[in-house]
């Protein structure tokens, strides 16, 4: 190591993988539906698409959460995005293009994805 | 990209507890899930709450998991990991609320606490460099080299108001600028880290789980004063430290963090280990350097001090891990965030180790002026089984007590010499009512005795003297004079021993006849120990009213010594009664008692 730069970019390049760890995630978090019925529907690959986004982007205050309680037969894989005191956004049949979608739109650029949602489907 | 990271404590502590076998277990249950790649296990060092170990947390949730064992592993994996559902009853109890779960900062244990010296403890990988990295790892050390002269680190250590955290608190820029301004051709930066305190384990703690913070504040402190070597003294019985240590060492010499010419400042540092024996007087700073140069770990009197003539004749300073813990954070945030906590004399945290009457034995960090009941009873959780509170024990074998008038008393260096006990490295021992202050007197002089090194005779004959006189109250055959006399024998050690082992082993006595002068008189005029602790001055009695003749206790006597028969009240033959308290403690009607 020569420089101070080099320590840096090392640094950059962990907090991507140790972001997770941040305790606070203070900007909010998206919750991932990882019943039966999600995990046969893909919610897995759901999942890693979005914590792969979210380091790409060098988001690391957002954690990704799975939980087993939600979700359902139609509409898996889902995940609710909260973001701040918004309120949540749920989004259902979701794929990994989807997902890069999200978070490019809604999580960095502040715009819900409409068409993904819940609401949009009724 | 992990989703998910699992941290186990792989300290002392939780590895005693069983934590390798965790680990193996999760490691082998993730790859029969196909999780590798998805899910990572690290193992950390001590998280401090050593009493529920091993400790598991998982992110991103922060679920903390307590008193982990191998067979608990496939269902976490299977309904935690796998389906998102935390194991509500595997996690620890304090943080199941009906609604959420909390993390372990959210604990009452962790709250409280302030953690500096602690800080990437239980949080990062201690084998990994880059985790210490993206933890602002060595950036103190680059902001040193790059902005700061050596005077001008000086000056930050000196203006932070940080103290030696390995026993007598001198301050370190002023320590550090004594060295600087000798000149030599080699200089020597040592780290103490043979934490001799039976009761203290906080150094051994923070080189298990952020081995790096000590390396790089030993180059900090080489670039201040001008040295290009050092050693870490540390004792064999640390296994895990030292073989973190080392991998430390050599990722460190790998990125040319310690080596020649580092951040291509033109500044040489390396540091060497130096394994030591376990005895308690080479923790003594002339002591350690005589061993470090391979000789007999034997103090020497000062002047000269080692600022001037320290490890091979050359300017030396001495820090303990703790104090070195400090460094790097007070280079990166500032001399006056340090100085911000903490009291008027005495600035930043300090860690204590847990231990005794406690529930929540373990290792915690706390502005230095807190009070002992804050550490007690809300960190520490207070005393178990509804036990009373007597004393607290810190300072280990140099150090005193200090007795339930003074636990709102502010915790700092110098309240603690005020009342006749002593900051030391931290070991802070909780004793009850069950807790005899002579036999904890006599505990420590027995450890001073064995460790005296012998070089010197009021330390050698002396605390031996001492410890026999204690031994006799004990027993029974004390005098009030032997009171007044052991008073005096130990002003005479403390004046005229050679080292700071010798001027410091009466202290547990001093302060015991100090504040528990009313149990030592009990020993010596009435012959009976308060705390039912001494078996000579006991006498254990069975009540013929509440004995209901049951046999128990005449059938469990190791030695025959109780006698009568079926339904009638029982008797114990005192001269043969060995006082084991076997019968104490199996009577269901509880007919016994000591007296
Ligand atoms: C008998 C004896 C044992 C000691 N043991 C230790 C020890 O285990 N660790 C330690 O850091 N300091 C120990 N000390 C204190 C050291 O001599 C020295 O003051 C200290 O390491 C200086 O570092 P500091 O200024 O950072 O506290 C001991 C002192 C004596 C007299
Ligand atoms: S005071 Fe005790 S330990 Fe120190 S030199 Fe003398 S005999 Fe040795």
């Amino acid at each position: 190591m020569k420089n101070v730069e080099e320590l840096l970019a090392i640094k950059e390049r962990m907090q991507y993988q140790m972001g997770i760890r941040n305790d606070k995630n203070e900007a909010g978090k998206i919750v991932v539906g990882m019943g039966t019925v999600g995990i046969a529907a893909g919610a897995k690959d759901v999942v890693l698409a979005f914590t792969e986004n979210l380091g790409k982007n060098n988001i690391f205050n957002i954690a990704v959460i799975q939980d087993g309680s939600i979700g359902c037969e139609k509409c898996s894989p889902m995940a609710e995005v909260h973001m701040g005191d918004a309120e949540k956004v749920t989004y259902v049949n979701l794929t990994p293009e989807k997902v890069a979608k999200i978070v490019a739109e809604h999580i960095i650029g502040g715009k819900v994805v409409a068409e993904y949602t819940a609401s949009a489907g009724k | 990209m992990y989703r998910s990271h699992i941290l186990i404590c792989g300290g002392t502590g939780c590895t005693a507890s069983g934590s390798a076998s965790v680990i193996a277990a999760l490691e082998s249950e993730i790859k029969a899930h196909g999780l590798e790649n998805e899910v990572k296990v690290v193992r950390t060092g001590c998280f401090g709450l050593c009493a529920v170990g091993p400790i598991m947390i998982v992110y991103p949730e922060g679920c903390f998991y307590s008193a982990v064992k191998a067979e608990n592993i496939p269902r976490i994996v299977e309904e935690h990991i796998i389906k998102g559902r935390p194991v509500k009853e595997l996690l620890y109890k304090e943080t199941v609320t009906e609604d959420a779960i909390k993390s372990l900062n959210q604990t009452d244990f962790y709250n409280k606490q302030k953690r500096v010296a602690l800080r990437n403890c239980g949080v990062i990988n201690p084998e990994s460099i880059d985790e210490y990295i993206a933890y602002n790892g060595y950036q103190a050390l680059a902001k040193c080299l790059n902005e700061y002269t050596p005077q001008q680190v000086i000056d930050i250590v000196k203006a932070s108001g940080l103290r030696g955290r390995g026993g007598a608190g001198f301050p370190t820029g002023l320590k550090w600028s004594f060295a600087a301004a000798n000149k030599a051709d080699q200089k020597y930066v040592c780290c103490n880290a043979d934490e001799g305190d039976p009761g203290a384990f906080m150094d051994r703690s923070v080189l298990e789980g952020d081995p790096h913070a000590v390396l790089e504040a030993m180059a900090i402190a080489g670039y201040a004063i001008g040295a290009s070597q050092g050693y870490i003294y540390i004792r064999a019985e640390y296994p895990i430290a030292v073989e973190r240590l080392e991998i430390a060492i050599k990722q460190a010499r790998e990125y040319g963090l310690l080596g020649k010419n580092i951040f291509g400042k033109g500044f040489d540092f390396d540091i060497e280990i130096r394994l030591g024996a376990g005895a308690f007087v080479c923790g003594e700073e002339t002591a350690l350097m005589t061993s470090i140069e391979g000789k007999r770990g034997e103090p020497r009197p000062r002047p000269p001090f080692p600022a001037l003539k320290g490890l091979f004749a050359k300017p030396t300073i001495l820090n303990n891990v703790e104090t070195y813990a400090n460094i790097a954070q007070i280079i990166l945030n500032g001399p006056e965030w340090f100085a911000s906590v903490g009291t008027e004399k005495s600035k930043g945290t300090k860690v204590f180790a847990l231990g005794g009457k406690i529930n929540n034995t373990g290792l915690v960090e706390v502005p230095i002026g807190t009070t002992l009941r804050t550490v007690i009873e809300e960190i520490g959780g207070g005393i178990p089984k509804g036990k009373k509170f007597k004393a607290a024990q810190t300072g280990g074998p140099s150090g005193g007590c200090i007795p339930a008038e003074y636990l709102d008393l502010p915790i700092d260096y110098e309240s603690l010499i005020s009342i006749g006990a002593m900051m030391g490295s931290g070991g802070l021992i909780v004793m009850d009512e069950d807790n005899c202050m002579v036999d904890i007197a006599k505990f420590f002089l027995e450890f001073t005795v064995d460790e005296s090194c012998g070089k010197c005779t009021p330390c050698r004959i002396g605390t031996k003297r001492l410890y026999e006189m204690l031994d006799k109250i004990t027993k029974g055959q004390g005098t009030l004079e032997d009171l007044d006399e052991m008073e005096k024998l130990c002003n005479y050690i403390k004046n005229n021993s050679l080292c700071g082992l010798g001027q410091t082993a009466p202290n547990p006595v001093l302060s015991t006849l100090r504040h528990f002068r009313n149990e030592y008189i009990a020993h010596v005029v009435d012959k009976k120990c308060p705390a039912g602790v001494c078996k000579d001055l006991l006498t254990f009695v069975i009540d013929p009213e509440k004995c209901k003749g049951c046999t128990l206790c005449a059938r469990n006597c190791p030695v025959n010594a109780i006698s009568g028969s079926v339904k009638q009240p029982h008797t114990i033959d005192t001269a043969k009664c060995i006082k084991c308290g076997t019968c104490l403690d199996n009577c269901k009607f509880g007919a016994i008692s000591k007296k």
